[in-house]
């Protein structure tokens, strides 16, 4: 139940840093995803909080006291490994209850945890079998039923779900949505799969580099990214990034570029109007866009459809504009002409400006 | 000759060298030892004009309380010297699977006892244990205690000591090496879990070094069985019996007493010991892991 903050935590192995001053907090209650790219410190911010790897420099608070010179097992917490991390000669049920065995549990209480936490993720059948006898999915729920069965106020997932198969993961991701609603723990999450991050965050870090980007809750993320990274990051197709020029005329500020020229809304046009550069990126999420053939000229792109993806009741078209490809997703009932080039109409209140230098939000 | 036929000799071709090397190094001469212990054999004989006595030699053998009394000496010296380089090579090997600065030239140090030969490890000793010129008696007398009779009253001690000092460090590399191929992670999880250090030990590190300590301690005690250099050097088997261990009993029969089948037959009891051993072991592990899967299948019966 507790506050976690870190403070300009930093990481240094030898001479290279991977963490450059994290600065995180994370509410009493809160269930918090940290998602990022391969490498870029997730898992080592997680071992960190964990205790398990040493802080190089900065600190962690825990309810406001520092905790970085305690031992795990001090910090009240239970982590999901993303190896899984099982005991090998212990059965499940011997895996579960190690934690608690450890306290010197009573036995009653030792063995209805077990029971509840392997019917919750399903492992009832398994809790005699060894680890080196189940599938990779089976460790990875042995891996999240110890954490569970352990009564820790901070929960630590490191990819818990990465092995699982579709429909498991859809599962299990309900499953801990339930839990994370029904107890008061603070969770933190670690994914690179962003449909975990947007259904599960109650606030979303997106790291990137040894850097924290940008956090806020998924809405804000999606929302509002504060650079191209972010932009780019979350959300699935990917946006649509097209270099252009902003340009002013007859009072209204245009965005220009291979195939569009488009007018920006008012409240746009004024944080355009004051930012120094006129070299921009230009932002459209493929879902922002439409088909629309009378779409007026300066709220449309022309896009010249190449590829339809069919993927159920979207289909996401691969489209050229001038040099660079732009993802569009359509109702996959609208019937495409492939190798046509067509009018797809732009929500002006829905694109994102980015500084082209910077790649810095506008 | 067919191809299919050739297909199907391919491996055992494959195979025949080895089968000549093993039967040349292996297979004749232990028969060669099984046929002279049933003979009265003389090392002036050829194998073949020795008398036949069938099993006289192993009868005497059993009535002799010489021989018992060695093969009491022999079990007594295994066993604690296995036992305590056992618990010392790993405890040191738990003490030291660190990354400590300088750690690895202490490990390379640790092993050196058992790169000397054995027959200077046992010169070097009896110069330590020496009554009056020995390190040991010289060190305690320097400090005002009462010396030691080392090589005398306490002979069996002593070797104790020495091949300790010797075979330790074999313990020690495989159980660090058993040690540093542990699953990080799940040492890891343990420390989450709260084990302490002594709780990490017992219930993850220990269990999880378990089939390497068994081969590791099989293969000392079989050696323990048959040391022979560093003894023969140090005490030569003396004072009285108080040392004499199976191996340099078996030697002297040979060529002091020169009675070979008498020898012989030693011999073999001595292999009869160790394949008692070496099976026993075996059983153990095999029956442990027919009862985990009796338990396994039994709970899933339940179901
Ligand atoms: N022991 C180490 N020595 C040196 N560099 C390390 C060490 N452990 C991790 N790193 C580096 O630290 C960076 C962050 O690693 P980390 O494991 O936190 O990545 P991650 O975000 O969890 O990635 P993934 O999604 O692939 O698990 C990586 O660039 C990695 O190469
Ligand atoms: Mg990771």
């Amino acid at each position: 139940m507790p506050e976690i903050r870190l403070d300009k935590l930093v990481k240094r192995y030898g001479e290279v840093e991977v963490l450059h001053g994290v600065e995180l907090e994370m509410a009493d209650n809160e269930f918090t995803v940290l998602v990022g790219p391969s490498g870029c410190g997730k898992s080592t911010t997680l071992r960190m909080i964990a205790g398990l790897e040493d802080v190089s420099d900065g600190e962690i608070f825990v309810d406001g006291k520092p905790v970085s010179h305690l031992e795990p097992k001090d910090r009240d917490l239970a982590m999901v490994f993303q190896d899984y991390a099982l005991y090998p000669h212990m059965n499940v049920a011997q895996n579960i209850s190690f934690a608690l065995r450890l306290a010197r549990r009573p036995k009653a209480e030792i063995n209805a945890k077990v029971r509840e936490v392997a019917e919750m993720v399903g492992l009832t059948d398994f809790l005699h079998r060894k680890p080196g006898a189940l599938s990779g999915g089976q460790r990875q729920r042995v891996a999240m039923a110890r954490a569970l069965a352990k009564d820790s106020s901070i929960f630590l997932f490191d990819e818990p779900l990465s092995n699982l198969d579709a429909k498991l993961r859809g599962q299990m991701r309900a499953e801990l949505a339930l839990m994370s609603a029904r107890v008061e723990k603070n969770m933190i999450y670690v994914t690179h799969d962003q449909i975990e991050a947007m259904t599960l965050a109650d606030r979303i870090v997106v790291m990137h580099g040894g850097y924290i980007q940008q956090q806020g809750t998924p809405e804000e993320l999606f929302k509002r990214p504060v650079n191209k990274f972010v932009a780019g990051f979350l959300g699935m197709p990917p946006m649509n990034f097209l270099n252009g020029e902003l340009s002013e005329r007859d009072g209204a500020v245009f965005v220009q570029g291979a195939g569009f020229d488009l007018r920006l809304s008012d409240a746009k046009a004024a944080v355009a109007r004051a930012h120094s550069s006129r070299n921009v990126v230009l932002g459209v999420r493929p879902s922002d866009l439409t088909f629309d053939s009378a779409a007026p000229s300066d709220q449309a792109l022309q896009l010249g459809v190449e590829v339809s993806e069919y993927v159920g009741a979207q289909s996401v078209l691969l489209c050229k504009a001038g040099p660079g490809r732009v993802t569009v997703e359509v109702n996959s009932e609208t019937p495409m002409a492939i190798g046509e080039t067509l009018t797809f109409a732009v929500n002006p209140e829905r694109v994102h400006l980015f500084d082209q230098q910077s790649e810095i939000a506008i | 000759m067919s191809l299919a036929r050739a297909n199907r000799l391919t491996p055992w071709m494959f195979l025949a060298p080895a089968a000549v090397i093993m039967a040349i190094a292996l297979i004749y001469p232990l028969g060669y030892m099984i046929w002279g212990s049933f003979r009265a054999w003389d090392p002036s004989q050829t194998i073949g004009e020795a008398e036949f006595v069938g099993l006289k030699n192993y009868v005497t053998l059993w009535n002799d309380p010489n021989f018992r009394e060695s093969l009491g000496v022999t079990l007594r010296f295994a066993f604690v010297v296995v036992v305590v380089e056992m618990v010392i090579g790993v405890g040191l090997a738990l003490l030291l699977d660190r990354d400590i600065r300088g750690m690895s030239l202490l490990r390379t140090m640790f092993i050196l006892p058992m790169m000397i030969a054995p027959v200077v490890v046992g010169l070097m000793w009896r110069y330590m244990y020496h009554p009056t010129v020995g390190t040991f008696n010289r060190t305690l007398e320097s400090i005002g205690l009462p010396t030691v009779d080392w090589l005398g009253q306490h002979a069996l001690l002593s070797v104790i000591i020495a091949d300790i000092w010797q075979w330790t460090p074999f313990i020690f590399i495989l159980s660090l090496a058993a040690l540093q191929s542990l699953p990080r992670s799940a040492l890891e999880a343990a420390r989450i879990d709260g084990a302490t250090a002594w709780q990490q030990i017992w219930h993850i590190k220990l269990p999880l070094m378990m089939p390497v300590l068994i081969v590791t301690g099989l293969l000392r005690l079989i050696d323990a069985f048959k040391v022979l250099e560093v003894i023969l050097v140090l005490t030569e088997g003396g004072p009285g019996l108080s040392t004499e261990i199976l191996a340099l009993r078996i030697s002297r029969t040979a060529t002091e007493f020169r009675e070979l089948g008498v020898a012989a037959a030693m011999s073999n009891y001595l292999l009869i010991l160790l394949l008692l051993l070496t099976m026993a072991m075996f059983a153990f592990t095999r029956w442990q892991e027919a009862r985990a899967a009796r338990i396994r299948a039994a709970s899933e019966d339940d179901q």
